[in-house]
């Protein structure tokens, strides 16, 4: 199988367009301009051309020799985290605000939860002279301060949400609020690959650059071979998707990460919430409970449709990491290989620390790890936490 | 030619508009303290149906109040089921929509909860995130359980869209007056009396405008334009601040006042 075009908006029966009736234009606008951008090789070459001589990629692919000694299993890294904006988000921004500049808007909204979409967008924003407004939980904003005042710097006005659990999910819900209100001159930037049609389609087709890059990469580490497994952690999903596109026609073994407490695959059921439907943590009444995690960015009860799609079939698995092993691997990491993951990347090291040289994933196996953002902006949370 | 017959809600106000009456539908958000009270406060003062709200925790189309509304009966322990079974046996004497979002409908079950509605009385179903483009499963079930689904129209929904709603809205049409959530305004917005007019001239359907009537004076206004006004917020805000269902009857006789005179002109 791969991971083609959606059906009428859907991955399987995943995905939709679960809007209010004031949103719809905007979305089958913002679709139109994608098709037509996305097919048009002008849009293309300049996509391209901001990704390499701004962003900085392509990210290399880092080959672990301390660590995979460690776990007797052969590691690698696509470094995301040396992407300008130190992870993966830029791929989307960048590719967005091309679109939001083709549609003639002047204004975006965005939401984040760690603070690393927000900070791209805003940074996006900087370098096409376009207003940026992001949202965050109040509870991420004390977390997360230091991308709080980044976003600030980059000329974006950063607005607290103080309402429901006070995170990421409450975060979208009051930039989708926004943009009710804004739609004919604002552009929703939303950071992963969730939300209605056409976005979670979208926002994978602007990450799977991280999976083509990594393909070729791989190969040639390996002698032409593709690695037997590919993990990244799984919050809405994008990096995981970005990297999973690369290698879903190979052999590889694909598997997501999810935090314990926002398990929306493993632990939730199908549900609609912010424009399309997929596993959701809710209650039986269809109430959306709240996620509970380490991670600012993995801290939301759901999941992108094409995970829960992915999931269903079978192609992909979703494991996931806890707290205290996440905040063990990421100093395993910094101290076998001098890198510091984001808290986010960390759930993909915790699982393959924990998983390796089990039947799940034998001693010897070759694992392509998304790095999909480096832990600067986590190291005072990190210090509180193990102080 | 083919006989029209049309739902409880769509009867009782095509024949009250007809008669040369405004229509006046008031909002409640099911669940909080008092709340079957003010039902009865709100048919005593002149409602011509009541618009319920089932709490849903991520209402992404309502402003502070009705999310304040709704997290407290949610808080208080309210489940959508089970706030419909309250109203069972309650002959409030006018009809009843229920306002949620689709994951509650989708978690209940589209024909448990269309079943729901029509065992304790309730005549139709708005459902705000639900377009057109997803409609299908639950217009199936509401029709089978003998429920009308109202649909909403938006200032930017372009005319040929508008004329989709206007035909497969049933009730009435929910014109949204503005762009935005939710919530009380300090004037009528110009968008408002645009989609009236727009909707007007499009359907012979009762058009009802709703978001942001806040006022007597903004109901008397829109009642200009279009057949009724919907009125949630100006009254909730009432009800989270300690007002009785008593208080909140004046207010909607102050609205109906208004009405009957724009009526009366």
């Amino acid at each position: 199988m791969a991971m083609t075009d959606p059906v009428n908006g859907r991955f399987g029966d995943f995905g939709g367009q679960y809007l209010p009736e004031s949103l719809v234009p905007a979305c089958q606008e913002l679709e139109h301009a994608f098709r037509t951008a996305w097919a048009d090789a002008a849009f293309q070459d300049e996509y391209a051309a901001i990704l390499r001589d701004y962003a900085g990629r392509p990210t290399p692919v880092t080959e672990c020799r301390r660590l995979s000694e460690r776990l007797g299993v052969r590691v690698l890294l696509k470094r995301e985290d040396l992407a300008h904006t130190g992870s993966h988000k830029i791929n989307n921004v960048i590719g967005q605000a091309l679109l939001t500049r083709r549609m003639g808007k002047e204004r975006v909204v965005a939401e984040t939860g760690a603070g690393q979409h927000g900070v791209a967008t805003a940074t996006a924003c900087a370098l096409f002279g376009l207003e940026c407004v992001v949202y965050m939980g109040e509870v991420d904003v004390e977390r997360q301060a230091l991308n709080v005042f980044r976003m600030k710097l980059l000329g974006a006005e950063v607005r607290p949400v103080s309402s429901g659990s006070r995170t990421l999910k409450d975060a979208i819900n009051e930039a989708m609020r926004d943009w009710v209100a804004t739609v004919e001159t604002t552009h929703y930037c939303i950071g992963s690959v969730m939300g209605p049609h056409p976005y979670p389609w979208m926002v994978r087709q602007f990450q799977r650059i991280i999976g083509e890059e990594a393909s070729g990469q791989v190969r040639q580490i390996l002698d032409g071979a593709d690695p037997d497994y590919v993990i990244a952690c799984v919050g809405g999903g994008s990096n995981a998707a970005g990297i999973f596109s690369g290698f879903v026609d190979t052999e590889a073994k694909l598997i997501g990460v999810e935090p314990e407490g926002g398990a929306a695959i493993n632990n939730g059921i199908p549900g609609v919430v912010h424009g399309s439907k997929s596993f959701l943590l809710q209650d039986e009444h269809g109430q959306v409970t709240e996620a509970h995690s380490i991670s600012a960015g993995l801290d939301y009860p759901g999941v992108g449709p094409e995970h829960a799609f992915l999931a269903d079939s079978g192609r992909a698995v979703y494991r996931t990491a806890g707290d205290s092993e996440v905040l063990d691997a990421l100093k395993l990491l910094a101290q076998t290989e001098g890198i510091i993951p984001a808290l986010e990347s960390a759930h993909a090291i915790a699982w393959l620390a924990r998983a390796a040289g089990s039947s799940e994933l034998p001693a010897g196996s070759t694992v392509l790890v998304n790095l999909s953002g480096r832990g600067d902006k986590d190291v005072e949370q990190v210090m509180g936490l193990l102080a | 030619m083919t006989t029209l017959t049309y739902g409880p809600l769509e009867t009782a106000l095509r024949s009250a508009r007809d008669t040369g009456r405004k229509l006046l539908v008031p909002y409640v958000t099911v669940g909080l303290p008092g709340w079957t009270e003010v039902l009865g406060a709100y048919v005593a003062a002149g409602a011509d149906a009541i618009e319920i709200g089932i709490p849903f925790s991520d209402p992404v189309m309502d402003g502070p109040t009705i999310q304040e509304a709704s997290q407290r009966a949610l808080d208080g322990g309210v489940t959508p089921l089970g706030a419909l079974a309250s109203l069972a046996g309650l002959d409030v004497g006018v009809p009843l929509i229920a306002m949620t979002y689709y994951n509650v409908v989708f978690r209940s079950g589209h024909r448990r909860f269309a079943q729901s509605l029509r065992d304790n009385g309730v005549a139709a179903a708005i459902v705000p995130d639900l377009p057109l483009e997803e409609l299908g499963d639950w217009r199936r079930a509401a029709e089978d359980g003998g429920v009308e689904t109202v649909l909403l129209a938006s200032p930017v929904t372009p005319d040929d869209r508008l004329a989709r709603l206007c035909e497969l809205s049933q009730g009435f049409i929910y014109g949204v007056g503005i762009m935005g959530v939710t919530g009380e305004r300090g004037e009528v917005a110009a968008s408002s009396k645009i989609i009236a007019k727009r909707l007007k001239a499009m359907t012979d359907k009762p058009v009802l405008i709703g978001f942001g009537v806040s006022t007597p004076a903004h109901a008397a206004d829109l009642a200009e334009h279009a057949d009724g006004v919907i009125v949630a917020s100006a009254l909730m805000r009432k009800l989270l601040d300690g007002a009785s269902p008593e208080d909140l009857g004046e207010q909607v006789a102050a609205l109906r006042a208004a009405l009957d005179e724009v009526a009366g002109d």
